[in-house]
């Protein structure tokens, strides 16, 4: 059956992947080169850090399908609304790990850096950010499942994908169809999240001599 | 004037006032101590120091320039820093963390490797070590590194915030040690944050004692001994350290005779042996004549040797131990008992011969530590309870201490000396 499915729909299923991949890709990289510095500054400006990480809380909320036919009136159809709101979805993960993870280096780490003689920027750059690397990481990987599995849905407002092949099934009432579209998207997450981890561990500081040896 | 602090103030949102009218000169090459209570500002003045924070009114200066106008970045490049937490940096090397300062200097990499090494060196710890990171050294290690971090950049000014008192006792003292000699041989400046007045004494020339955001005394350790300014210093200070630092401060020079018995490497046996007739002493000390000690003769050896063409110089014994004049009596005592050297000659600075130490003398010294700390163990006992209970244990301890003093007493005698009777009980 997998055979049969792969000769109709074989060329098919790998343009759709890396549709898939494309928009969820630019989502997420959006997502992180947003929200990273975001949480970085938000740590410079407690005051307002809770109020900006509730807000991305609450668009968090907001179901995703509800999301997607929002950016319609405002974006229009196709690839560029869906990349908006699945980057809005990203967004949260990765700026409220950010903002923990530089809250949560050390104190005593941070005094002894400005009493060197640090700048702002050069302790965020060689002190903060390398430490809080495992933490902030960890928020890109969950971002990166997410995006991945609702990326799915764009395909409603026409923005192509596996989610294709799931709504095809779903209305022609053939299950080889909504498992064809499934289980690549399970694939695909799982093997970004496996390829993110392995660049979590490159970025997690070593901390030991010994191999392997992280905190 | 090196670094030079007037009228500080130092003012918390709420008017809490931190630091008040805060003055001092602080000269090149002093090692000031700010001590005090938690609360009492110290660690605030020092912080206002490399503008980790900012003075509400006063002025700071290093070498004439107000800091206030300075880059804080690049005054803090100048000043050294350590903290009670050690801070080095987890994710670093330990060359890394060392050479931290120079790299933000951009220094080049052949002139940060090679000063990481001349650091660690001078911390004693082993090259090994600079590819190691901070969790794989001990605390006490760590804190050598935050000291050798502090200095990698030729740092004129070294604050240390508390930088000892996390660490246990004989670490502690170790890093003191360091330290200070570190501070004797560089010549640099050193503002040291403190609870600890033993910490104080030992490394200050100068301490500061501070109370409620105000200086109380600015002194030598020696005078904040022998006259503290008020009750609170003294209480600071504690009675019983008041007066047991005393053989911490006496220096070998105020205990030695000053008649030593000596000969000049030239003179003959045959007046050599006079003059040990004439003493009536075993051994005779050899100088040159330029009276720097050179060793010593026993009677043992003269006797072996005997010949009247010998002169002394033929025969003495070069293998001598010797103590500086102004070695303190607290660190001297234990190495000359344990070595169990009879007399003690000691030298100026120039190597040139002062004066003895004889056991008779330590025996006093010993005998008067002993005293006086058990009668302020039994006076402390007193404070606590004021029941008659306490004075049947303060009576033994009384009376072992005689015992043990008259134990040394009898040794001291044995060994064919004699020692003065006078006792100096709870002077």
């Amino acid at each position: 059956m997998m055979i049969t499915f792969l000769q109709n729909f074989g060329g098919q299923l790998i343009f759709k992947t890396w549709q898939h991949l494309y928009i969820s890709g630019i989502s997420l990289f959006l997502g992180v080169i947003v929200a990273i510095p975001l949480g970085v500054l938000l740590t410079r400006f407690k005051k307002i850090a809770g109020i900006v990480i509730g807000l991305a809380s609450v668009l968090q909320t907001v179901p995703a399908m509800a999301l997607l036919a929002l950016m319609i009136p405002l974006f229009g159809i196709g690839a560029k609304p869906a990349i908006i709101a699945l980057f809005i979805y990203s967004l949260l993960p990765i700026l409220r790990n950010t903002y923990l993870g530089l809250e949560d280096v050390n104190p005593s780490v941070l005094d002894a850096a400005k009493g060197m003689g640090m700048s702002q920027l050069e302790s965020i750059r060689m002190v903060e950010l390398p430490l809080a690397a495992p933490v902030i990481m960890a928020g890109v990987r969950l971002s990166g499942t997410y995006v991945i599995a609702w990326a799915t849905l764009a395909s409603y407002i026409g923005a192509g994908g596996l989610g294709d092949f799931i709504f095809n099934g779903l209305n022609l009432y053939r299950g080889d169809l909504i498992l064809g579209g499934s289980i690549p998207v399970i694939i695909l997450a799982l093997v970004v999240d496996y390829l993110l981890g392995l660049l979590e561990k490159a970025l997690t500081p070593r901390v030991t001599g010994d191999e392997g040896g992280q905190s | 004037m090196f670094l030079s602090m007037s009228h500080l103030n130092k003012t918390y949102s709420g008017n809490k006032v931190a630091v008040e009218d805060f003055n001092l000169e602080i000269e090149k090459g002093e090692f000031i101590c700010f001590i005090g209570t938690s609360g009492s500002g110290k660690t605030t003045t020092m912080r206002m120091i490399n503008r980790m924070l900012n003075q509400t009114s006063g002025t700071i200066q290093i070498e004439g320039q107000d800091i206030s106008k300075m880059n804080p970045v690049q005054l803090r490049r100048r000043i050294g820093y350590v903290i009670q937490n050690i801070g080095l940096l987890p994710h670093m090397t330990i060359r890394d963390n060392i050479t931290l300062v120079p790299r933000l200097l951009k220094w080049s990499e052949d002139k940060r490797n090679q000063r990481a090494k001349e650091m660690i060196e001078m911390v004693e710890l082993p090259d090994s070590f600079l590819d190691r990171y901070p969790a794989e050294l001990s605390g006490g290690q760590q804190q050598r590194i935050g000291v050798a971090r502090a200095l990698a950049a030729d740092q004129d000014i070294i604050l240390m915030d508390e930088a000892f008192s996390a660490l246990d006792p004989v670490t502690r003292e170790m890093l003191q040690d360091l330290v200070k000699n570190l501070q004797q041989k560089s010549g640099k400046t050193f503002v040291f944050v403190t609870h600890d007045m033993d910490e104080a004494l030992k490394l200050a020339t100068r301490i500061v004692v501070m109370s409620h955001g105000k200086m109380v005394q600015v002194a030598t350790p020696e005078e904040i001994l022998r006259h503290p300014a008020n009750d609170f210093v003294e209480e600071l200070i504690g009675r019983d350290r008041l007066i047991q630092a005393k053989p911490s401060i006496t220096t070998v020079g105020q205990v030695m005779l000053k008649t030593p018995v000596a000969m000049v490497s030239s003179a003959t046996l045959v007046q050599a042996l006079k003059l040990m007739h004439d003493r009536r002493v075993d051994t005779l000390l050899v100088t040159d004549k330029e009276n720097h000690l050179r060793g010593f003769v026993d009677i043992e050896t003269l006797n072996d040797n005997y010949s009247p063409t010998k002169q002394l110089g033929d025969i003495f014994n070069e293998r001598i131990f010797y103590v500086n004049e102004n070695a303190v009596i607290r660190d001297t005592v234990d190495r000359i008992l344990k070595h169990g050297y009879k007399n003690v000659p000691v030298v100026d600075d120039d190597g040139k011969l002062v004066g003895i130490v004889t056991r008779a003398a330590l025996v006093d010294i010993v005998y008067d530590a002993l005293f006086v700390d058990d009668k302020l163990e039994s006076t402390g006992n007193d404070d606590q309870e004021t029941t008659g209970t306490t004075q049947p244990s303060s009576d033994s301890a009384m009376s072992q201490t005689a015992k043990s003093a008259q134990g040394q007493q009898a040794s001291a005698e044995s060994a064919g000396t004699t020692t003065s009777d006078e006792t100096k009980v709870g002077d």
